[in-house]
């Protein structure tokens, strides 16, 4: 995963570059580079538990934060939604593929259940977006939030189709091209492939004509109506667009957790994802990853850290909960805010003994 | 009402109809034809009351937070805390003290100085600032919740009803005849649920006059419309947010109280009544007090006609009345915007 450096000093270097790729590369930042480098060596000197269970986990919860990033950093659309259409996902993978339910599942193979389950999420996830975008702000907030709750309580009533609260158990990646995906190295590399072309797609879509008319019709949607767009097809595409890697996402944490129930799309786990996408920050599409490590990494740790240092572990949800609200007090941008606040301070202090550095001080 | 008679002749004739055929199902002996098709009157009717009581239950909630969604524009996601704060915080007053009425007050004191402490501590300082106000009081929520796991743990409560109360009342609506000698069996109902329907009402037709016959309430409908013009005609608006605030979420906690007494207090609840506000709120119009009453009603009877009749998916129901709305008058039922 790259973090781009969009300061125009690292552009002029650029310039030197022969192909359009080139200029590109030449912009990601070195610590990018690191990045990148880290995570596709992990698997060398990484155990399971770090790479599956942590890495692997945070990348998949990063990727549906992603999606709400993209609705809500692009679109100025907050959806609670998102969980959902990856749970449902999930569902269409234990329902039409294999599960251990098997009076339910139907069996089909891999390369039909796939299209089918990310096609069904997708389309779920676009008529939730058609009924949210009839309404603004706050209010899509409470009727995303609403949809997720019916979704919850529809799944876990339902018997003949989504089988009630027990849901689905054993689901499993299949064998593709003699590759056994249950392995955890091959595995950790899917998710990987999965997030890094989402994340890609993202910024690039970000950039695109859609995007910038998107973010054009977040700032001012009566000024974008009035230039002749199509000011509610951009947003239901918005959400169609953000469907496709929640329901990709989806796919791969059922395969992750074994399993789908109605709790993995439950009040709780949709909130989650709201709190690591503004937590990570809204800002730019490496937050949501950001958020989602620092998130799994409190759910995996903090009950040792919380006894450790003699109090109740149980309490974990009271540091989450603590942690966010601090940081939506004190910074709206999450993490991404923070850490940018903190270079530009150390940037005016250093310029404090420059003469000619602004005067600001 | 008489312009909405003058400009819907039909749809007015539609409604008295509805309202005849209910009074007729409501207060007629049924014909055997009729409980083949529908189950004996005793279920219908014990559903209907049911999801009335339950509508005054939501009422109570939904109210404050329409209430301070009108007025400071701000989604309260934490309100569904403050009404299981109430539940147990009024468990406690009534266990202390033995009295039931002092849980009430007790519950509206203590959560209202919470929903000031709120307003001052946290809202004030990110006025306009919607989404941010919405995910502090989601984290507000979550703290809550934690802390009051932490403290009552996850054990279900309930409130005792004093002696008065408890039992059920004979009400002049017959059930059935008896079959042998012809005499009318009489729908019996209990005491607390018809009680805490009447206090509701009260409350409800209370805060209408206070809204539309005071003073106060004319500078909280002024606010509701143009809360930048009213403070520049000298009113101090913070203390009018202070004091919705306060009463909103005072409204919460007794309606926590009534939760508490008719079904219980769990971990949990407090998602689950801020949903079902949600819903209400969505249903009826946001901001309005008269709309909260109407979807409040709505969604309480939804759900017990869908529970007793098509009991697996009655809270789907609730959401497809919502969804039904939104798609339809996206304003919701009865909002003036």
């Amino acid at each position: 995963m790259a973090l781009l450096d969009q300061t125009p000093a690292n552009a002029g270097a650029a310039q030197e570059g022969t192909s359009r790729v080139g200029q590109w590369l030449a912009r990601v930042h070195p610590a990018a580079w690191l990045v990148v480098v880290l995570l596709i060596t992990l698997p060398l000197f990484a155990n399971s538990f770090i790479l599956i269970d942590i890495f692997g986990w945070a990348m998949i919860l990063g990727m549906i934060a992603l999606s709400l990033m993209f609705l809500a950093g692009y679109g100025g659309m907050v959806s609670l939604v998102q969980m959902s259409v990856a749970a449902l996902a999930g569902y269409m993978v234990a329902i039409f593929g294999n599960s251990a339910a098997s009076e339910i599942s139907l069996g089909w193979p891999w390369w039909a259940t796939l299209p089918v389950a990310i096609i069904i999420a997708v389309l779920f996830g676009t008529i939730s977006g058609a009924l949210a975008v009839r309404t603004e702000g706050i209010y899509t907030i409470m009727i995303t939030l609403a949809i997720a709750a019916a979704f919850f309580y529809f799944t876990r009533q339902n018997y003949t189709i989504f089988n009630g609260f027990s849901g689905f158990n054993s689901l499993k990646p299949p064998e593709i091209f003699g590759i056994n995906w249950r392995d955890h190295v091959p595995f950790y590399y899917l998710i990987l492939f999965w997030a890094a072309v989402s994340y890609l797609v993202v910024i690039y879509v970000s950039r695109s004509p859609f995007g910038l008319a998107l973010q054009g019709i977040r700032d001012n949607p009566r000024r974008m109506e009035a230039l002749g767009f199509h000011v509610t097809a951009h947003r239901v595409a918005a959400y169609t667009f953000a469907a496709l890697i929640a329901a990709i996402a989806g796919i791969l944490l059922s395969w992750f957790s074994n399993q789908i129930s109605p709790g993995t799309a439950g009040i709780g786990p949709v909130i989650d994802i709201l709190v690591i996408a503004v937590v990570g920050g809204l800002s730019r599409p490496i937050g949501p990853f950001i958020g989602a490590l620092v998130y799994v990494l409190l759910r995996t740790f903090s009950l040792d850290v919380l006894e450790a240092v003699g109090l109740d572990g149980s309490r974990f949800k009271l540091m989450i909960g603590l942690g966010f609200l601090l940081i939506v007090f004190f910074s709206p941008d999450g993490l991404l805010g923070l850490w940018e606040r903190w270079k530009g301070y150390m940037a005016r202090s250093r310029n404090e003994f420059d003469p000619l550095g602004g005067g600001e001080r | 009402m008489s312009r909405f008679i003058e400009r819907h002749p039909a749809w007015t004739f539609v409604f008295f109809v509805l309202a005849i055929l209910l009074l007729l199902l409501v207060f007629a002996v049924w014909p055997p034809g009729l409980v083949a098709v529908m189950g004996k009157k005793k279920i219908f009717l014990n559903a209907l009351l049911n999801g009335i009581t339950l509508g005054a239950l939501y009422f109570l909630v939904a109210s404050g937070f329409t209430l301070i969604f009108g007025l400071m524009r701000n989604v309260n996601l934490a309100h569904g805390s403050l009404y299981l704060l109430g539940g147990y915080v009024g468990y406690a007053a009534v266990e202390l003290t033995g009295v039931w009425f002092l849980g009430f007050v007790a519950a509206f004191i203590i959560v209202a100085i919470i929903g000031v402490v709120l307003q001052v501590v946290v809202f004030r300082r990110m006025e306009g600032e919607d989404l941010r106000q919405t995910l502090v009081t989601i984290g507000i929520s979550i703290v809550l919740a934690d802390l009051m796991l932490w403290y009552w743990g996850g054990d279900f409560y309930q409130i005792l009803t004093p002696d008065w109360l408890s039992g059920p009342v004979v009400t002049p609506i017959i059930s059935v005849l008896k079959r042998s000698t012809g005499d009318p069996i009489y729908i019996k109902y209990p005491t607390v649920r018809l009680v805490i329907l009447a206090a509701s009402i009260v409350i409800g037709v209370g805060m209408w006059l206070l809204l539309n016959k005071t003073r106060i309430g004319m500078l909280i409908r002024a606010g509701v419309d143009d809360r930048d013009m009213l403070a520049a005609n000298g009113v101090n608006v913070q203390l009018i947010f202070v004091v919705v605030f306060a009463f909103g979420a005072g409204l919460a906690g007794v309606a926590g109280v009534v939760g508490g007494t008719f079904q219980s207090l769990a971990p949990g609840e407090d998602i689950r009544y801020l949903l079902a506000s949600l819903v209400v709120v969505i249903v009826g119009g946001m901001g309005s007090i008269p709309g909260a009453a109407l979807g409040a009603v709505i969604i309480g009877l939804a759900e017990q006609f869908g529970s007793v009749y098509m009991p697996t998916y009655s809270v789907v129901g609730t959401f497809l009345i919502m969804v039904l709305v939104l798609a339809f008058r996206p304003q919701g039922l009865l909002s003036m915007r």
